[in-house]
This record gives structure tokens, C-alpha cells and sequence, in this order.
């Protein structure tokens, strides 16, 4: 979470918001393509999204807030979600975690001092066959360990 | 909020009441009969049996996530939600058994678990529902030691906050838990003993409608938020009106009144003295003192809700500006000198009656409050009529709705609102000219908001954007953005849609009106010089808007009219008021609830003091006093003759007075000096006078010029009724005695007693009673009833016995209805290239009027001085940025305050608020006025904006003489 955000321009903010008020229950698109576009949900963006959709700064922040992926801040270049629920744990997933956070030296949530990595915590990826699970940029990846996923990480790094 | 002090049926019923067909059900073996849709919670707590609950509460709809309320239903699995669940024909419910009973224990268990162990010490002790319930369900034990939690900042497992103190320095402080949020001046937010039970964000929705709090996160993240990351609560949309503080069931959100005085131990129902909403409220009582208003549930104009005014801004009763003893002074450059009572009436009385004599009967007069009872103003007009025997007796009435009396008076026969209320449920189509409720009648606004939520349309016709179009969660909204001092051309073009599209209610009019009439009047409006089209030019409404408007009016179901100053104070004030009666009349508008035309009143007893007869050529009920019977209703009561000459209006005294023919004034909670327009004529009137006689709370602008202070007494003060915008007479309750020694109406009668009227009221009943024998509309109402039935709407008499919440129901007051033609007539305040822009005038939320009142409360956070909205265009051209100094100026004269840039106002158009004496809005304000009634026109007038450095001569010389006049010599020993 180190990375300073660079604030985008009010006109790509109507931009998007334009984009999508045509639909019904415009709000969640248009966090996705801001998210999309931006790599997070930027501060600045609430009052304007409240105003454009007649809610108010609390009911859009009460939304993203809610969900753990909209991001208020940008992740690092590499995004890695590892698996914490049950099926995972049962076949080493906490110890796989441990591994890689001490690895590269931070916590959940937390982004390599680089801005390379981010890690984060999910809870079941639907691959509790191939346990531990985890995510690499969106990707899934079955039988998961601490090499390849820091060696993933690393390779986006250099 | 518990109902500790509130009598048995004040109970919270849990979920709010529903309107269907009768179902009967049986709870714990008692048979209950309740409307269909009811929750099972409701109907239980209908049977007298109540159901432990946190997240429910009978101010907003079910929300079922607390599982405290859960019951056992015959022939139904498992334990469902008493709050969600509906009952249905013949369903027998179980509310105690060993399985819920022990379900409820859990869950209270867990609540516990993450709240701290304070009660003892907490600002909320005997007044907390999660102490309660705990006490309901018989939690006996917690068996869950701290873990991570919310509420110990030491991070020790300290259950306390004393225990916290003391082990403060060894843990690691604990990042969950959050301090108190004190940035509102009222209330506190404490996090730490949040329950998450959301009754705040849903009251701040539903009730409010404001929106300004959510719940940020999910699962053991969830913290109620005002506003987004960053915000507090002054820094929010919050708007202070308290719902969340009234819903919040533990310390959470509290008066920062109850933290410091402890919780009240009596309660009495009155009505608030702010705008003519008329909310009823608990003045909730230590003794004498007043620990904090609470909006009462059954009050039927506001039906528990309130404002940030009503609620919290009630300091200005206890201000130390308050003057609690009498003053005098021989002329207004000496300092006050304070005497007593008696000595101060027997200077005033000899005072009057000297300029009678010398200068005649009709050289004094008096003007009634619109703040004061109905009794005080009944009196202070009877002592004008009856003691100084002419009809020199006006309000300040004269300066808002004075075009409403006469417009509605003539087109349907009676001088006030047609509508309760309540009629905005039923409405489909809410037009709003004029008027901004949201700030200045906010309860009203917040019923208005919900119902447009549920789907009602609105048409705003004014020009500038209010806060009601870009509400929250409102749909479709037309915005006629008119310009200025063009209502009535605006409001015949939409009657010309309405005639020319045939989009008339013909039975309607056959039925109701006089068809011919009618005719004519159709005639005028579809000429086309009136058609949108041919006056978009002149009113700077799109011809395409303005059709869309009335076509939604015309055909949209009920339409109701809501209308404010923005109608009546303009030259054209009477004329636009015909116009919006014909509009109403045409389309059948009128006569059921969901309907109508109503005026939003501003002060708190605007429509009292016109009923009781405060005019100079009516008398009480809106009789003539050329009208030989009711005069003699009055001489026979008052054993005096009262004139049969209308008297002086307002600006014909302040005239004469610099004519040297009217010498003399009572004012009774009155500031005409500064709410009146050009405010330096009516400074040289004043000053023309030889007894000024001022009687109210505070050394006020008028007080300058006057010779006699005499100390009011505050609502909190008195026994007596106020009459709301919706003609409802609600009673006012004396909480404590009149800090100066006596009631308003004791020091009228006072004077009139040294005048040598020999009164001897003992009550303000008995002035009741006066009224009520002696006014036709007013026949059936008594104190007695009034406390029976909480309050009714007049015509209260013998065909309606229980009072009138909707008028002209079978047919007009006057008969038939009538419509006049409304001819266009333009202001002769015209834009040149001198004064090239409009400037308006408006109010905000947390201030009222002249500020008198609410300038002495911590409201002030909200709105510190007066400012001037201009549009960015016409800023960029005159070198006008965010904040700057700027010199307002006129033909009238000029003041200066602050800018602040916005596109609510159009190109052209300059708004400002007339709060602070600091501002002098009104030294700008020209003296034009209604062709009627001489309503001010204070909603347009021609100026230009300039920058300047900073006050101008005049507002220094003002706030110099002002120093000067209210200087106050101790009494002597």
C-alpha cells in the first residue's frame, strides 16, 4: 500500500460514469471500470459517482467499502490471493502463506516495498481438489507453492 | 431512546403501523385484531405483550438482523424474526419459550461480548434498550473474555473505560477502537458502544431522507459512517436533525444535553416556536430545566420527526443576551435605564396616551408576533381595537403571506391551506413554487421527500436549484428555473397548456365553479400571447419544460401545490396566488386529501396571528371591521366601540410617522427593522417616534430605536395554542416560569390595564374562550378540547365538531369557486445597465428569520454569516472569486458580504439570505411591494455586484449606533 496514487482527471472520471448510467443499477459497473481503469477506486471519485446517480458520498462509500476488492488505494504491479479457508489449511495452506509472506517480507493486504507484489487473503477459490489454491493476477493456480508464487512475483518485479 | 417518562400508549410498537384488512391472531393465548401486514412483533406488543428487540423500532420498517425478537408460529419451523414477519388469519404465536429464551440469551451474550461494562458511569443509564434487553432475557453471565473488541482502547481486555485508564500505558493500544466523534455541537457519536443495529442509518433514510450515514465494511468491520472515508459528522450531509440520536438505543449517539445534565425525569408535550410546521415535542424535564426536546410521535404534523432547529436549538431560551428586566429611556441616545415592571407600564401607558391626547385617538398603533400564542395575539389587537380605540394593529404577517389571505380569499372563499399534513402520502405530483422546504420547513420536506421516494413527481418552479431536485433517491423531477418576478406569467402559460390541450376536469368545474366564469377565464389563458412559447423570452423557461410540467399536473393523479414566499413577495404576490387556486380549481385539484393548495407558512404562528383578526381592516376570523355585526360581536364582549375605518398597515405608519402624524408603538416580538424592507425608512420612521415600546427576548435591532423594553417570555415560558401552516392549533405547554416574572400576555395586559382597560384574565384559557365565543371558525375549540384530542384544525364549530383536516371537501368555503384572470403585470424593478443582475432571497436549515434566535445557539457552526450565491459567469465578469468581499448595491441603497460561486443560481440571477443583522440584506431590498396587500417585494430586486475590501459606511455607521443605543445602566440601588 505504499504506491502514492496519482488522482485521475475529473473528465475520465464523467467518462466512465457516462459510460454506464444508461444501465439499471449503474453504481457496481461503474466501480468495476474505475477499478479497471485506474487500478483503484479513487477518493475523488465518490462525491461525483453520489452526485451523478443521486446517492450521497455515504451510500457509495457504504458499497465500497463493503467489497474487499475495490481498492482505495492502487495494488502493487502483481496481484497474489492466497486461499485461507478450510480445505486449503487441511493441506498446508497456512504454512504455504507464512512462507510467502515471510518471504517476501510483509503482511496480508500489504504491497512489496518495489510496488511489485501485493498479497492478499481469499476465501475458497473453487479448487479445493488441488489444494492450496491461490491467484496470481487473476489467474488461478492449483497445488500452489511458495516458489512459484514468489518466483511469479518476481519475474513481473524484474 | 427507551420510554421511560412516556406515558403507556407512547410505547415503541417495534415496527411501524400498516394499513390493510383486520386479521386476528393469537399471541401467548390472547386474541388480537390487527390490520393485515402487521409484523407478528406489532401485533404483540398491540395485545400488550412485548417482544425483546434492538434493531427494531417503530420509526423505521423491519430490518430483522439483531435475532433478539424471534418467536415460536404454530405449525411453522424453526424461530422467525418476530420484526419481519407478517402475520396472517388464525396464526397462533408463541413469544416465550425455553427455545427462544435461550436463543435470546446467546444473542444478547454476544452483543455484550464486544460492548463495554460501563453502565454505572455511562451517559445512557437508564435510558439504554441493550441494558434493557439484557435485563429482558435474563443474561446472567458473559462467558466470552475480551478478545479482539471495539470498545477498550488499551488493548488489555479492559472492560471499562476506567479500567483502560489505568492500564493504559502497558498494552498496545487497540486499532479498532475508535474516540468519539464530537464535531456536531449536539450530539456525540461514540463508536465504542455500537451495537450495529443500523436504526441510525434507516432513520437518517427513511425518516430524514437525508442519506448522509451508512455502514462502512462487513462482519466485525462494520462501523456506522457519516458520510465517506475522511468525513465526521459536521463534515458529512448530515443535517443535525437528531432522528439518529432519537433511534440509537444506547450511548451511541446521545445529546451532549443528557451526558452533561444526566437523563430527564418528566416529560411535557408542546409545540416548537420555529416555522410553521408546527412539530409537537416533548420538552423533556430535570425540574425547571430542560434537558432536551424530543419530537413527539403522536404530534399529527410531524409525526415524530424534526428538525435540527426544533430538536437541539433551543438555547436562546437561557442566553445570557436575554434582557430579564424592564428598561426605559427618555429618547434613544441615552442608555437604557432598568426599573421595574410597574414602573416601566406606567411610563409606557402615560407615554400613549399623551400622544393621544395631544396628537389624536389614531396617532399610536401596535404590531402583533407571529411568534407569540394565539391569546397574546388576540390581545395585543383587542388592546389596539378596544383600549387605543383605532385598528392601527398589523403583523409581520404583512411581509410574507398577506397575498395568500387575499388571494385564497377571494378564489375559494378562506385565507389559509387547504391540505392537512398528512396529504402528502396520498399525493402523485407535488409542485413546488417558491418555496425551498427542505430548508425552511424541514419536516415537511423530509415527508415530502419520502413520498416523492415512493414514486411521487415533483415540478419545482423556482429559480434557483434547490435541495429538494437533487435529493437522494428522488425521480423524475421537472425544474422550471424562472426568472425572477415572473410567477404569473409562468403559472398562465401553464394554464394555457392545460385549457388549450384539454386537459381540464370539466366535471369538476361544472360541479364546483361557475362554468361561464370559467369560460372566460379560459379564454384569457389560451390566448396565444400566454402559451409558453410566446413568454419563454420574458421568463427564461423552456417552452418544451414548461409543457411537460403541466401536462405532468394536469394528468399525474393527485397534484398538490406547495407554495412560500417565493410566490407571495413579489408585486404580482396576490395575482399568483389566483393563478396557482385556478390551476388547482381547473384540474380538480382541490378537496381530498392527496390534493390541493397550501401555503408553507413561515413562522410558527403566521396563520395564528392572521385568525386573530392582527390586520388593520379585519377583525378576528377575517371579518371586515366595516361589517356592523361583527363588529357588535366584539363592542357587547369588550364593552368598548371599535372603529368601523380600516387602520394603518405597516409601511402607512412608518410613512405617517415620518409625517409627524404617528407617534406611538407597541411591537410585540417583532424585529421590523430588519426584516422589513428599506431598512432606512423604516429606521427614520422609528426614529420619528416618540414612544417605541418593544417587548421580546432579546435587545433586538428595533430595540435601538426604542423608548420601553419590555422582557418576553419564550414558548418555554407560557400556556397558549399556535396555529401551524395546515390551520392545526396545537397547544403550548409552560415548562418553568417566565424567567422576566411575567407571560407575554400578562404584560399586555398589563398595559392595557394602566391604559384603563380593567382586564382580569387569569389564564390564557379564558382568552380562549373569548375567541371561540366571539369567532365563527373558532366556535368549537376550548383548552379542554385541545388536550383531548392534541390538537385540532379549524373551522373547528358546530358542523365540525372535530375540526377540518381537508377544506372545500363537498364544496368552496365561498360558495362557488371563482377564477380571476391573471394578467401579467411586470415589476417596476426593472434590470438596466446600472443593476444589471436579480438578486432573491432565501433561508437555510439552521438558521430562522432574523437569526434572533437561532445567531444565540451553537447553529451558528452550520452558517456564520450571510452569503452571496452568484452565478460563475457573472462572477468571472466582475473579478468576483470563491470568498471575496463584494458591495452589493441597488436603487435602495448598498451593503457588502461574502460571494460564493455556484451554478444553483442561473446567469443573471444573485441569491442571498437575510439571517445576520451584520449583512442588512433589506438596506438593498426596494420598497415595492403586492398591489393587494403591500406584501414587500423582497424577491426581486435590481442590483449590480462589485468587489469592495470589505463593510461598507453604512453597515459601520449602523453597527456603531447599534452599540451605542444598547447600552444599559444598572437599576439604582
Amino acid at each position: 500500500m505504499t504506491t502514492q496514487a496519482a488522482e485521475p482527471a475529473p473528465e475520465a472520471l464523467a467518462e466512465i460514469i457516462e459510460a454506464h448510467t444508461h444501465l439499471e443499477g449503474p453504481l457496481l459497473p461503474i466501480l468495476h471500470a474505475m477499478q479497471e481503469a485506474f487500478g483503484f477506486v479513487p477518493g475523488t471519485a465518490v462525491p461525483v459517482i453520489a452526485k451523478a446517480l443521486k446517492l450521497t458520498r455515504a451510500e457509495v462509500h457504504g458499497v465500497i467499502s463493503f467489497y474487499h476488492d475495490f481498492r482505495e488505494a492502487p495494488a502493487g504491479r502483481h496481484t497474489v490471493k492466497i486461499c485461507r479457508a478450510e480445505a486449503c489449511q487441511a493441506v498446508g495452506g497456512a504454512a504455504l502463506s507464512e512462507a510467502v509472506l515471510s518471504k517476501l517480507g510483509i503482511g496480508w493486504g500489504e504491497t512489496t516495498p518495489d510496488g511489485a507484489v501485493t498479497v492478499e487473503p481469499v476465501y475458497c477459490l473453487g479448487l479445493c481438489a488441488c489444494a492450496p489454491a491461490a491467484m496470481v493476477d487473476g489467474k488461478v493456480m492449483g497445488r500452489a507453492d511458495a516458489d512459484r508464487l514468489t518466483a511469479l512475483a518476481g519475474e513481473g518485479a524484474a | 431512546m427507551k420510554d421511560f417518562i412516556i406515558p403507556w400508549d407512547d410505547r415503541d410498537m417495534g415496527t411501524p403501523a400498516k394499513q390493510g384488512a383486520p386479521v386476528t391472531v393469537t399471541v401467548d393465548g390472547f386474541a388480537v385484531t390487527v390490520p393485515a401486514g402487521t409484523s407478528v412483533m406489532r401485533a404483540a406488543a398491540e395485545a400488550g405483550i412485548s417482544v425483546p428487540k434492538l434493531c427494531a423500532t417503530d420509526s423505521v420498517e423491519a430490518f430483522g438482523s439483531c435475532r433478539l425478537c424471534v418467536v415460536e408460529i404454530e405449525g411453522r419451523r424453526g424461530t422467525p424474526a418476530s420484526c419481519t414477519t407478517p402475520v396472517h388469519e388464525g396464526m397462533k404465536v408463541h413469544t416465550q419459550s425455553e427455545k427462544v429464551k435461550k436463543i435470546r440469551r446467546g444473542v444478547m451474550e454476544l452483543y455484550v461480548s464486544d460492548h463495554p461494562l460501563d453502565c454505572l458511569t455511562c451517559s445512557a443509564n437508564g435510558d439504554c434498550e441493550l441494558q434493557d434487553m439484557a435485563g429482558a432475557v435474563g443474561l446472567r453471565d458473559m462467558r466470552y473474555t475480551p478478545g479482539e473488541n471495539h470498545f477498550d482502547p488499551s488493548g488489555t481486555g479492559a472492560r471499562s473505560q476506567s479500567e483502560a485508564r489505568l492500564r493504559m500505558p502497558v498494552g498496545e493500544a487497540n486499532p479498532r477502537y475508535l474516540p468519539k466523534d464530537e464535531s456536531n455541537p449536539y450530539f456525540t457519536y461514540d463508536p465504542s458502544k455500537c451495537i450495529v443495529c443500523s436504526r441510525c442509518v434507516r432513520a437518517c433514510e427513511e425518516v430524514q431522507g437525508t442519506f448522509a450515514l451508512t455502514i462502512e465494511g462487513r462482519g466485525f468491520e462494520s462501523r456506522v459512517s457519516a458520510g465517506m472515508a475522511g468525513d465526521d459528522f459536521l463534515t458529512s450531509d448530515c443535517v443535525s436533525c437528531g432522528a439518529c440520536v432519537q433511534a440509537c438505543p444506547t450511548a451511541t449517539l446521545q445529546e451532549k444535553s443528557v451526558a452533561e445534565m444526566g437523563v430527564p425525569d418528566r416529560s411535557v408535550v408542546t409545540t416548537c416556536a420555529y416555522c410553521g410546521v408546527g412539530c409537537s415535542f416533548e420538552a423533556q424535564m430535570q425540574g425547571d430545566q430542560l434537558v432536551r426536546m424530543v419530537p413527539w410521535k403522536h404530534g399529527k404534523a410531524n409525526r415524530g420527526h424534526s428538525c435540527v432547529k426544533g430538536r437541539f436549538a433551543y438555547g436562546y431560551a437561557s442566553h445570557g443576551d436575554r434582557i430579564l428586566h424592564p428598561m426605559v429611556r427618555d429618547s434613544i441616545d441615552e442608555p437604557w435605564r432598568e426599573v421595574s415592571w410597574e414602573e416601566a407600564i406606567t411610563f409606557a401607558a402615560t407615554k400613549m396616551r399623551g400622544i393621544q391626547e395631544q396628537y389624536g385617538r389614531r396617532s399610536i398603533g401596535g404590531i402583533t408576533s407571529s411568534r407569540c400564542t394565539n391569546e397574546e395575539t388576540f390581545l395585543v389587537q383587542k388592546m389596539i381595537r378596544a383600549v387605543f380605540g383605532n385598528n392601527n394593529t398589523d403583523t409581520c404577517a404583512r411581509v410574507c403571506h398577506s397575498p395568500t389571505g387575499y388571494g385564497l380569499k377571494t378564489t375559494f372563499g378562506t385565507s389559509a391551506g387547504t391540505q392537512d399534513f398528512d396529504s402528502v402520502e396520498h399525493t402523485d405530483v407535488a409542485v413546488v413554487i417558491g418555496a425551498n422546504p427542505t430548508d425552511g420547513h424541514p419536516v415537511f420536506g423530509s415527508r415530502l421527500k419520502k413520498r416523492l421516494r415512493a414514486g411521487a413527481k415533483l415540478i419545482v418552479i423556482d429559480p434557483r436549484r434547490i435541495d429538494l431536485l437533487d435529493s437522494p433517491h428522488v425521480g423524475e423531477a421537472h425544474h422550471l428555473a424562472l426568472t425572477p418576478g415572473t410567477n404569473v406569467a409562468v403559472l398562465t402559460a401553464m394554464a394555457h397548456v392545460i385549457v388549450t390541450e384539454g386537459l381540464v376536469d370539466e366535471d369538476f368545474i361544472r360541479s364546483r365553479c361557475d362554468w361561464e366564469e370559467f369560460r372566460q377565464y379560459a379564454e384569457f389563458a389560451a390566448d396565444p400571447r400566454h402559451s409558453p412559447e410566446a413568454t419563454a423570452l420574458l421568463t427564461g423557461v423552456n417552452a418544451q419544460a414548461l409543457r411537460l410540467a403541466a401536462r405532468a399536473y394536469a394528468t399525474g393523479g393527485n397534484g398538490a401545490i406547495y407554495y412560500g414566499l417565493g410566490v407571495t413577495e413579489h408585486s404580482q404576490g396576490s395575482t399568483t396566488v389566483m393563478a396557482i387556486a385556478n390551476l388547482a380549481m381547473m384540474t380538480g385539484n382541490i378537496g381530498r386529501p392527496g390534493v390541493g393548495v397550501n401555503p408553507l407558512r413561515g413562522q410558527n404562528n403566521v396563520q395564528g396571528s392572521c385568525d386573530m383578526g392582527s390586520f388593520p381592516h379585519e377583525l378576528p376570523g377575517y371579518r371586515h371591521v366595516s361589517d356592523d355585526a361583527a363588529r357588535e360581536v366584539f363592542e357587547k364582549v369588550w364593552g368598548a366601540p371599535v372603529d368601523e375605518e380600516p387602520g394603518l398597515r405597516i409601511p402607512n405608519m412608518l410613512d405617517a410617522a415620518v409625517e409627524g402624524t404617528f407617534r406611538g408603538i407597541y411591537i410585540q416580538g417583532e424585529d421590523i427593522l430588519q426584516s422589513d424592507p428599506d431598512t432606512k425608512h423604516v429606521a427614520a420612521g422609528l426614529a420619528a417616534m416618540d414612544c417605541v415600546i418593544v417587548h421580546d427576548l432579546f435587545l433586538n435591532e428595533t430595540a435601538n430605536y426604542a423608548h420601553v423594553f419590555l422582557p418576553g417570555s419564550t414558548f418555554l415560558e407560557k400556556d397558549g395554542t399556535f396555529t401551524n401552516a395546515e390551520r392545526r392549533i396545537n397547544m403550548v405547554r409552560e415548562v418553568m416560569k417566565p424567567k422576566a416574572g411575567y407571560a407575554d400576555w400578562e404584560v399586555t395586559q398589563l398595559l392595557a390595564n394602566a391604559m384603563g382597560a380593567g382586564w382580569s384574565y387569569t389564564h390564557p384559557r379564558e382568552i380562549m374562550d373569548e375567541i371561540a365565543a366571539t369567532t365563527p371558525s373558532f366556535a368549537g375549540v376550548s383548552f379542554d378540547l385541545l388536550d383531548e384530542k392534541g390538537s385540532v384544525q379549524w373551522p373547528c364549530n358546530e358542523a365540525h365538531p372535530e375540526g377540518s383536516p381537508v377544506m372545500h371537501v363537498d364544496g368552496f368555503v365561498r360558495g362557488k369557486g371563482q377564477f380571476i384572470l391573471t394578467e401579467y403585470i411586470a415589476t417596476e424593478e426593472r434590470t438596466g445597465p446600472r443593476f444589471p443582475l436579480l438578486l432573491t432571497t432565501g433561508r437555510i436549515l439552521s438558521q430562522y428569520n432574523v437569526g434572533a434566535q437561532t445567531r444565540r445557539t451553537p447553529n451558528v457552526v452550520w452558517h456564520q454569516e450571510d452569503l452571496l450565491e452568484i452565478h460563475p459567469h457573472d462572477a468571472e465578469v466582475r473579478g468576483v472569486k470563491e470568498g471575496d468581499w463584494i458591495k452589493l448595491a441597488s436603487r435602495s441603497g448598498e451593503t457588502s458580504l461574502r460571494a460564493t460561486i455556484t451554478d444553483r443560481v442561473a446567469p443573471g440571477v444573485v441569491y442571498t439570505t437575510f439571517h445576520h443583522p451584520g449583512t442588512q440584506a433589506n438596506v438593498v431590498t426596494s420598497d415595492f411591494s403586492d398591489w393587494a396587500t403591500n406584501c414587500p417585494e423582497y424577491k426581486v430586486t435590481a442590483v449590480q455586484v462589485s468587489p469592495s475590501n470589505g463593510p461598507t459606511d453604512w453597515q459601520e455607521d449602523y453597527a456603531a449606533q447599534a452599540a451605542q443605543s444598547r447600552r444599559i445602566l444598572p437599576a439604582a440601588e
